[in-house]
């Protein structure tokens, strides 16, 4: 199609290279947010995602170890390996770190290149290598604690699952997880064969005030939601209710009720009519006619309205939050990320796009899968 | 009990009663009110034609009777009194609110996001659209474009937190930032008037894929022969996307923009993740949930609000459904 009539060559370069950067501003935010939630907390806050793959230098200290203090020659002489000091080896791999420079103050950790001799304070002499190991000499015998060494290190990239076992253990995300799935099913299944019923009313009989229903499912379709949130829990506790699953099941099945009507009718309304009217020639019921011809031909409609719901039922935030308790163990996963997380582990970044990771893997793995369903239900939905 | 357990009784109990509801209920009329036999069978089989639309639709016309219009009407009765609900007082709530700097600047707040989103997501909607038209891998850079739909408003915008971070080793805006030579990272969500913009980006990016999709689908009915007419006359690219496709599917065009603009006011879980309505980016959602659960008076007023602007579209909506239907 490169040379059709009315396209230009030069114009084609310009379509790709634009087409290219839209999907580039398009797709990063998120891979950003995947390769984050793979990385170690360090390495999160020393460099940015976009630099994962390479090395990072993260800045340490580490005490000089006091049991290897011998007299030598009238100095007193520490050696060992500072990446075997306690508080350290757990920040860094030994063997896979390299020193790049070192201090012994905490003003300026990098002050020496490494594997220089650097006079430092009270007459003593360090030297840092670039595997870690260090010497350190002194006029007098050094007691109570080992002198610090500061250092700067260049660490290899470090991918780990650990910010994932850190959110669904400790964060109680698995519970959250199961929450929204809890939540998701019930609300995605119930509604479709409530508004397949009405659909096929609206679709295929006749009775006065029909026009006036279709009329009012689409006016229903923009009502927002905001106005339905405080009559609805009113009542939900009056009748006993209160604020729990039952509740949000109900509250989700009817809220999506006028886009499985609309979607449903616009669809059957195109079956064949023949089919149909043989059928009711042939002394079917319109129960029958509905169940057993008008229901599995709809099966392409059904399918993009069960995305749709899922996918809202899923992510909604707002509804969770009125319906649902607010007590720890019947959050949903938007609800721990936006009340819990944000507020108790602000500056963890990992934790955070694990998080968000966890909560939006589902619902991008259906829209991938599915995604043929989905647009055809759009375009059923708007496009006449 | 178990939530998965209610859970999945839940379903069962949820599609077997309809099965049931649906069977019994047009079997007790067909064999018992309007039995199909003895001398008034021809009368009777067009009664329980008469019925049965109503029995098919009656599920359905009470979740919507009870939790789309009820609520309309309920709310706004409720609005007319205080916090607790024991005093009328008219239309105290809203003259209170009207007059409040909060209320007034969530309400210019949410007004720029109605100017700004729907006219941007379908802008770039369309551009994508004939962008990608009869491109070589023009369905992926389509599933790409489009994939923000399925992500949660929530993860959005911890996906674009990241791209904001007030550091330049995480957020990619500062880190472009310093490469330029700025010494220290700004905030973006706290940059005033500007960071309800950083905000509404947010929502454009989730929601042009949608308008993509459905403007891409217009742009393939747009009928051959118009553009072969008009390449024939010698019109250019340019003059064909603008002249010749663009006032073809301007039906559907609007109902993209009307549909994001709906959207746009209904959405509160951008502000409300990223800054909980502070730094001057509070809009009417999320200003009414912050009296959500303290004062219900008040939430019901600014969710009436929101109905009145919603209304003209909710109108035009269903008089072009008329036209349709007809």
């Amino acid at each position: 199609m490169d040379n059709i009539a009315g396209q230009k060559s030069g114009l084609m370069v310009a379509t790709y290279v634009s087409v290219i950067v839209i999907v580039l501003l398009w797709l990063i935010p998120t891979v950003g947010l995947f390769v984050s939630s793979f990385r170690d907390r360090d390495q999160i806050s020393a460099s940015g995602w976009w630099q994962a793959p390479f090395s990072v230098v993260l800045a340490d200290a580490g005490r000089a170890n006091l049991d290897s203090q011998k007299e030598v020659d009238g100095v007193w002489v520490l050696k060992g390996n500072i990446f075997s000091d306690d508080d350290v080896s757990s920040r860094f791999k030994s063997g896979e770190s390299s020193v790049t420079a070192f201090g012994s103050k905490g003003r300026a950790p990098g002050e020496f290149p490494v594997g220089t001799t650097a006079n430092v304070q009270s007459g003593r002499t360090l030297i840092v290598e670039k595997n870690g190991d260090y010497t350190l000499t002194s006029p007098k015998e050094i007691t109570g604690r080992g002198p610090r060494v500061y250092f700067q290190a260049e660490t290899p990239p470090d991918f780990t699952l650990n910010n994932y076992r850190t959110v669904m253990t400790a964060d109680n995300m698995d519970r959250a997880f199961i929450n929204t799935l809890t939540v998701t099913i019930p609300a995605t299944i119930i509604p479709i064969l409530i508004a397949a019923f009405a659909a096929y009313a609206l679709a295929w009989m006749e009775f006065p005030g029909r026009g006036l229903m279709i009329a009012a499912v689409v006016g229903l379709l923009v009502v927002p939601l905001q106005l339905a949130l405080v009559p609805l829990l009113n009542l939900h506790n009056k009748i006993g209710i209160g604020q729990s699953f039952m509740g949000i099941w109900l509250a989700h099945t009817a809220f999506g009720m006028p886009l499985a009507i609309y979607l449903l009718r616009n669809y059957m309304v195109g079956l064949p009519r023949d089919i149909i009217e043989s059928a009711k020639v042939d002394g079917a019921t319109d129960f029958q006619v509905f169940m057993k011809i008008v229901l599995p031909l709809s099966f392409p409609a059904l399918a993009s309205f069960a995305i749709f719901q899922f996918l809202w039922t899923w992510n909604d935030l707002l509804v969770a939050k009125v319906f649902l308790p607010s007590a720890d163990e019947s959050k949903v996963m938007t609800v721990k990320i936006a009340d819990d997380l944000l507020g108790s582990r602000g500056g963890d970044w990992g934790i955070l796009a694990t998080a968000a990771f966890v909560s939006i893997a589902v619902p991008l793995t259906v829209f991938f899968t599915m995604q043929r369903y989905l647009v055809r239900g759009l375009l059923a939905g708007s496009v006449k | 009990m178990n939530p998965i357990v209610q859970g999945i009784a839940t379903i069962i109990a949820g599609v077997g009663g309809c099965v049931a509801y649906f069977y019994l209920s047009n079997l007790v009329l067909d064999k018992f009110i309007f039995p199909a036999k003895g001398k008034n069978i021809g009368r009777n089989i067009n009664n329980a034609n008469m019925v049965r639309p109503w029995l098919f639709l009656l599920p359905a016309i009470l979740a919507l009777g009870l939790y789309l219009m009820y609520p309309v009407v309920a709310s706004f009765y409720r609005s007319l009194f205080n916090r607790s609900g024991d005093d009328f007082v008219g239309l105290g709530n809203y003259i209170t609110m009207f007059s409040e700097p909060a209320f007034r600047r969530s309400f210019r707040n949410n007004m720029l996001w109605v100017l700004v989103v729907p006219a941007s997501a379908t802008f770039a909607g369309l551009l994508a659209a004939q962008l990608t038209d009869r491109m070589r891998g023009g369905n992926l850079a389509k599933s790409i474009i489009f994939m923000p739909m399925a992500i949660s408003f929530v993860g959005a915008s911890l996906i674009w937190k990241f791209v904001y971070a007030n550091d330049a080793d995480i957020g990619m805006i500062n880190a472009i930032r310093a490469l330029f030579g700025a010494q220290d990272p700004v905030d973006m969500l706290q940059v005033p008037f500007w960071n309800n913009f950083f905000l509404m980006v947010i929502l454009i990016w989730t929601q042009t894929g949608f308008a993509m999709v459905i403007l891409s689908g217009a742009l393939r009915g747009v009928p051959e022969e118009t553009i072969e007419a008009a390449i024939i006359d010698g019109a250019n690219p340019f003059q064909i996307f603008f002249k010749i496709k663009v006032p073809q599917i301007m039906g559907t065009i609007v109902v993209v923009w009307t549909t994001t603009t709906i959207l746009v006011l209904k959405v509160f879980d951008i502000v409300y993740t990223m800054t909980g309505g502070n730094f001057g980016t509070e809009i009417l959602p999320s200003y009414m949930m912050s009296y959500m659960f303290r004062d219900d008076g008040r939430a019901t007023s600014v969710a009436f609000v929101i109905m009145l602007i919603v209304l003209p579209v909710m109108i035009w909506n269903i008089v072009q459904a008329r036209k349709e239907f007809r």
